[in-house]
């Protein structure tokens, strides 16, 4: 079974050089630690900056310079900054080549829910809706269960969503998933979990052909 | 033409109680200062708030809260404040939560002529509710309309007379386009400049969208997730 960090090392291996890329909240956001060698990608931070650099070192914090999460960055060398309508012209107009976020549910149609718990929590969608909607690429980061060990991967959303069939690919503490028109096909394992153990952990239609092979984490 | 006013009191002169404002700042960055501390000082209420957020429990747009001077916030994230959350869950604040892409957009529409547009965002969600949907290359876009408001009030980092403004860094964000959206535009900045001071081609707004500005003072410029890393 992954931890947060293991599933953000998992998620960066789909990462290619001369990419650009939205990471969320979250465990999104620890995928920046785990670039693999070699290549070159580019952060976006949806409320204004293109080239985030890492957190700043302690005393050289600037408050005019954080990311979507409202934490202090850095910016990278070649960075650059502008407004929030250029920003979402990025997402909008898909020169993003990912976007990975977290949910609280996923379909195995794709459909995402992440924003709400009616009557409880209401914290708004601040980008998500933008970015799911016309992403091509979303990953989405998330545990396979909640903390009251129900499924994640559902066959339709409860929550109010955020958006429709728009998920791709699923990376959870269990296992790899593309979304098909079958349903959530796994391709695999997390280290030491059965395919037992998915299949009990998913309550969405799960696809399984073959040997599903364990993940590969350095 | 001089646009300088002396102060927020000054500059915030003719926003009455149940006027729609615009507020720039993402977070508590490049938020106003001045003029939300001036206007819990006029004591204007039922006012409707055009904010991507709606500050933290005391600071930002969470001082005019914790007054009750919002009726309305029109926002894309609300999650860094209690006050907000609980007045919206018991019903005596008025919320419309929007995609923060649709909520620049929309801003920009606004003060560019443009009184309405189809985006993506939010098809087949709370948000398309009651939204004409139209497909184009066949995908479903919402048909959004543009904001304006009474009054926009943004902060930059440096601007002149004529009102040609500076951001920097992130505190750029929504300011840029709330200031063309305002009927009146007042904009704060950390440094007020004489006319050919700032370089033309480097201008981020364009003085013509501004009607009021004024030097701040006492910036507190507060950060809300103080990240760092270790020196190794």
């Amino acid at each position: 079974m992954l931890d947060k960090q293991g599933i953000a090392k998992r998620i960066a291996q789909e990462l290619q050089d001369g990419w650009y890329v939205n990471l969320g909240i979250g465990i999104p956001t620890l995928i920046a630690n785990y670039i693999p060698e070699g290549i070159s990608v580019e952060f976006q931070s949806e409320n204004g900056i293109l080239g985030m650099g890492p957190f700043p070192f302690e005393g050289e914090e600037d408050a005019d310079l954080i990311n979507a999460g409202k934490q202090t960055i850095t910016a990278m060398s070649g960075a650059s900054i502008f407004d929030s309508a250029t920003s979402f012209a990025m997402i909008r107009g898909q020169h993003i080549q990912l976007t990975v976020l977290g949910a609280m549910e996923v379909a195995d149609n794709g459909d995402i829910a992440n924003w709400k718990i009616p009557g409880r929590m209401v914290k708004g969608m601040g980008g998500a809706m933008d970015l799911v909607a016309s992403a091509d690429n979303i990953i989405v980061a998330m545990m396979h269960t909640n903390k009251r060990g129900k499924s994640k991967l559902l066959k339709n959303c409860t929550l109010p969503l955020t958006g429709v069939r728009c998920v791709k690919k699923i990376v959870t503490n269990l296992a790899v998933l593309d979304v098909t028109p079958d349903g959530f096909k796994l391709l695999e394992r997390a280290p030491g979990v059965s395919v037992e153990d998915i299949k009990n952990a998913t309550e969405g239609r799960l696809v399984i052909e073959g040997d599903i092979p364990e993940m590969k984490i350095a | 033409m001089n646009k300088v006013v002396s102060n927020a009191q000054e500059a915030i002169q003719g926003i009455e109680s149940g006027m729609t404002l615009m507020l720039g700042g993402f977070g508590l960055c490049g938020i106003p200062e001045n003029c939300i501390a001036a206007l819990v000082d006029k004591g204007v209420t039922d006012l409707t708030c055009i904010s991507n957020n709606a500050g933290v429990d005391d600071f930002g747009l969470g001082l005019l809260l914790q007054k009750r001077q919002i009726k309305k916030m029109i926002s894309s994230y609300v999650g860094e404040n209690d006050e907000f959350e609980r007045q919206m869950l018991s019903g005596e604040l008025e919320v419309d939560l929007i995609p923060q892409g649709s909520l620049a957009a929309r801003c920009q529409a606004g003060g560019a002529g443009v009184p309405a547009f189809f985006t993506p965002a939010g098809y087949g969600t709370e948000v398309a509710e009651g939204k004409e949907v139209r497909y184009f290359n066949g995908k479903p876009h919402l048909l959004e309309h543009a904001l304006t408001a009474d009054f926009a009030i943004v902060k930059a980092w440096k601007g002149d007379r004529y009102g040609n403004l500076i951001f920097k860094g992130t505190a750029r964000n929504f300011n840029p386009l709330m200031a063309m959206a305002g009927k009146i535009t007042i904009v704060e900045v950390e440094e007020l400049v004489e006319p050919g001071v700032l370089d033309p081609n480097f201008i981020h707004t364009p003085g013509i969208f501004i009607q009021r500005i004024f030097q701040g003072v006492d910036y507190e410029k507060r950060i809300e997730q103080r990240t760092v890393r270790q020196k190794v």
